[in-house]
């Protein structure tokens, strides 16, 4: 390709970062990004010519996609920043007086004050947290959790600590009834030994007794459906893409946890990240893929550092490259690839785009990604959770597995529960499990006080009052209820909690994280925010009434129009909060 | 003479078209098959010559069994499938979608669109007044945008950007279609000189940092302008004399010619005012250029008046 370059050049250390790319493509775009934001804290005009130069890409197409993702930085910004979450969780444990503080004491939030308002970090159960950053030749982030306005301002000056301290902890570590979590608090995340004497790797060595076509027939039996939301059988995937004559296929593991108040696969990756790999070398050989992609939001330093270390120890021991355990044709490898602040890249589509190097905006089905996924190839795009349930069914069996949960749906479950409970956390249950049982387990709302609402399934589920506890907490029961489990939020609000700004919040999220590709989506996400302004501030247009219709007028073109499931779903929330909780009923 | 190329047979396919049967070829989208039925459907994004971007969502339909409408310029026919184009679920979709564009860009200069509106009935300023225009448009980061009182309603208001002899750009009438991105990068151009920039209600057509057209890749062929469904690229002429008043498409008049700069025989449709040309445009349905020129039979034509 003959590109047209601006007349400016990187400066010494950015050339030094991104000449390590010489003689890839254009797939290593992000990686590139982030290599020169690791290195100077932004992108310069030099340095993303640079980058051009070096991977053969348009620089306008470059531009496009720097400034897609929200922790590059196109304009000249200090080494050091520190992210401070205000999203559902935070916000309801007190973010806007965190940065209420930050502002009086730093100055408005932005590059110069030294820090910046964030989505949501990801860290719920420990809110409100705050994620510093420094640029340098080894960039250094470190978590702050919880934290408070002192330390936000030490650590924005002193910058972060270098290392991954703290470990993943569940409320339920050590209980023999864990089995998704059994090894998370308990064995050592870094240890590939502890992993495997604590049943590891065995799960791989049954698959490989079974034959991929076996494997899949197990999963179809134990009728494991997706985790992220959307419950799509994964047998079904598997096999559908198995079945597919062109080569190569790919897998992609979503880690691109996202959502508001979801934080069970961070949990997942920090305290048992040796699952995650051998479970994907699983599903990898079961679908006949060579490759598989781990793509992991920007925001999980310590997850990041952990899985790399897994994939290194996994790739010594045999047990990723060729002829896995012995196996002979059977090759398998994992790279990693971070995101880069963008909740839509979690959407199975705007993954691929986003690791190819391109915008992360979804692409319309069909073509399903079974059939063209990643590079144009059949490809397996799984969660986090729903991968680690599939060694639980090839070393218990199919039958053994199905005896957990109902008849609809099957096995454990993960619950991320945070905002006004006593114990926040990851918690493992069985399906059918009710709310109130769940609630029970995290020490229910602080004393003292009341509850008003649960938000199940996140930004994109739905309310629940707190006469509604007895749900039993299964796919076919929250569908019939009228909300979702989605990704296993489970968001508590108290008599305390300001359900019009946390609703203000939900809209200005889906605002900020749309992807901007469809009209209903990137306008729609706007006028429902301003429109939620106004019924919250108590100002309407005309009449509240006139706005209340606006507003669902907006959502179902959302629901009916948008290209994928951020904008479908971006009304959820505001449309349950109207309607099972009867926010502004005086209005209507 | 248009040539038409038919090239092998093709089987056809039979499904429900607003309840009644209709058979199309293999492969038609329901909006093909919508125009072979005489039945109009808006479309804004839709380009004849290029790839489904599908981002607009006004030609959306109801096909039973989806859970969501489809756009019917990118959704193929199967056999079998029952389309509904004026389902009251179509009609909210559309008016809508209208209503949303129509609140947030200067729709002025698109064509069609006012007849869409009002036979749907939208009424954009519903909505509320418009927000003032912004000058940072081209600036903004991801992920953030300055809280709302919901008192106005943000638009993309923002100021021309005259750069170049020959080129106007107006992002304030943009609808973000893609198109123009789709003619000047791979699909046709391949000089890739601009790009989707930003995100989310902040996502906007860019050269590499907003730097101006003249730096850029942009080699002037105007293939761009050629798609824009609403005006927001535009000739400079074209751009001024709308800006004096004098642009009066009513008294044009169009001539079909071949370029003669080069051999390839290219050709030109001459758009003529008072005897001047004021603008050339090239036939979507030649089979070899498809309505793309170069600079030379989009620009050089000043010759031709040197009186």
């Amino acid at each position: 390709m003959d590109l047209k370059l601006l007349d400016v050049e990187p400066s010494e250390a950015e050339r030094v970062v991104v000449d390590l790319f010489t003689g890839m493509g254009r797939d290593q775009l992000l990686p590139a990004l982030h290599a020169v934001n690791d290195r100077v804290g932004w992108i310069s005009q030099g340095a993303l010519n640079h980058i051009c130069r070096v991977l053969h890409i348009p620089p306008a197409e470059a531009y496009g996609v720097a400034s897609f993702y929200s922790l590059f930085s196109l304009s000249e910004r200090p080494a050091k920043v520190v992210h401070v979450c205000v999203d559902l969780a935070c916000q309801v444990n007190g973010a806007k007086a965190l940065c209420d503080r930050l502002t009086d004491e730093l100055g408005p939030a932005g590059a110069k004050s030294g820090w910046l308002r964030s989505p949501c970090l990801g860290v719920c159960e420990k809110a409100p947290v705050a994620l510093a950053f420094e640029a340098g030749e080894v960039a250094r982030e470190q978590l702050l959790a919880p934290t408070h306005a002192g330390e936000v301002v030490e650590v924005a000056a002193s910058g972060p600590s270098h290392g991954h301290e703290g470990r993943a902890e569940v409320p339920q570590a050590g209980d023999p009834g864990l089995r998704l979590l059994k090894r998370v608090g308990v064995v050592d995340p870094e240890s590939l030994d502890d992993y495997r004497a604590t049943g590891g790797y065995q799960a791989l060595r049954a698959a490989l007794v079974l034959g991929p076509a076996g494997v899949i027939r197990e999963v179809s039996d134990a009728k494991l459906v997706g985790r992220g939301g959307a419950a799509f059988p994964t047998g079904r995937k598997w096999a559908a893409t198995a079945g597919q004559p062109v080569r190569p296929h790919y897998l992609v593991c979503n880690a691109d946890e996202s959502e508001p108040g979801t934080f069970k696969d961070r949990l997942l990756m920090e305290g048992d990240p040796f699952a995650v790999i051998e479970s994907m070398t699983i599903a990898g050989y079961a679908a006949g893929c060579s490759k598989g992609y781990l793509y992991l939001r920007g925001e999980y330093p310590r997850a990041l550092h952990l899985l790399r270390n897994a994939i290194a120890r996994a790739r010594e021991r045999n047990f990723l490259g060729d002829d896995i355990m012995g196996q002979e044709g059977f090759s398998f490898d994992i790279e990693i690839r971070r995101g880069a602040g963008a909740y839509i890249c979690g959407e199975e589509t705007a993954i691929f785009n986003s690791i190819e190097g391109f915008r992360g905006e979804p692409r319309s089905k069909p073509p399903f990604p079974v059939e063209s996924g990643l590079f144009g190839k059949p490809t397996v795009v799984n969660n986090v959770e729903t991968l680690v349930n599939v060694p639980l069914i090839l070393t218990e069996g199919c039958e053994a597995y199905l005896r957990t949960g109902t008849a609809g749906s099957t096995g454990p479950k993960l619950f991320c529960l945070s905002g006004n409970v006593s114990r926040p956390g990851v918690y493992e249950v069985p399906f059918g499990t009710t709310l109130s049982e769940l609630l029970d387990l995290a020490g229910g709302v602080p004393p003292g006080r009341e509850l008003r609402a649960v938000l199940l399934g996140g930004a994109a589920g739905g309310f629940v009052r707190p006469d509604e506890l007895d749900l039993p907490l299964t796919l076919e029961d929250a569908r019939a209820a009228g909300t979702t489990l989605g990704s296993g939020v489970v968001l508590v609000l108290d008599d305390t909690a300001d359900l019009g700004s946390f609703l203000l919040r939900i809209a200005a999220f889906f605002r900020d994280e749309s992807c901007g590709q469809c009209v209903p989506c990137r306008i729609g996400t706007v006028r429902q925010e301003e429109a939620m302004a106004r019924l919250v501030g108590k100002r309407p247009l005309s009449t509240s009434a006139a706005d209340l219709q606006l507003l669902r007028e907006v959502g179902q073109v959302m629901r009916d129009s948008s290209i994928c499931g951020l904008g479908q779903t971006a009304w959820n929330a505001i449309e349950s909060a109207l309607d099972r909780l009867g926010y502004a009923r005086e209005a209507s | 003479m248009t040539i038409v190329e038919i090239g092998l047979p093709k089987r056809l396919v039979e499904f429900m078209f607003d309840g009644e049967p209709v058979r199309v070829p293999e492969g038609a989208t329901i909006l093909d098959a919508c125009t072979a039925k005489g039945k109009s459907i808006p479309t804004l994004c839709y380009g004849d010559t290029l790839k489904p971007a599908n981002a607009c969502r006004v030609c959306m339909v109801e096909v039973e069994g989806a859970r969501t409408l489809v756009p019917s310029c990118s959704r193929k026919v199967e056999p079998g499938m029952v389309v509904r184009t004026e389902s009251e679920r179509t009609q909210h979709s559309r008016k809508l979608v209208l209503e949303l564009l129509g609140s947030a860009t200067d729709l002025s200069t698109t064509p069609h669109v006012d007849e869409w509106m009002s036979a749907c009935g939208a009424d954009p300023s519903r909505f509320g007044p418009p927000a003032p225009p912004s000058e940072d448009r081209d600036h903004r980061h991801p992920g953030e945008h300055e809280e709302t009182d919901g008192q106005t309603a943000a638009t993309v208001r923002q100021p021309t950007k005259v750069d170049n002899p020959l080129y106007v750009r107006d992002y304030g009438k943009c609808i973000m279609c893609y198109k123009c991105v789709d003619a000047c990068g791979d699909q046709w151009q391949n000089s890739f000189a601009i790009s989707v920039a930003g995100r989310g209600f902040d996502a906007r057509i860019s050269t590499e940092f907003s730097t101006p057209l003249p730096d850029s890749a942009c080699v002037y062929c105007g293939n761009c302008i050629e798609v824009c469904p609403t005006g927001a690229l535009s000739f400079k002429r074209e751009h001024d004399k709308r800006e004096d008043g004098t642009w009066n498409e009513d008294a044009q008049t169009q001539t079909t010619t071949v370029c003669t700069f080069c051999g390839v025989g290219c050709n030109l449709t001459l758009h003529v005012q008072d005897n001047e040309i004021v603008k050339v445009t090239s036939p979507h349905d030649s089979t070899v250029t498809h309505g793309n020129l170069c600079i030379k039979g989009r620009f050089g034509w000043q010759h031709v008046q040197n009186r």
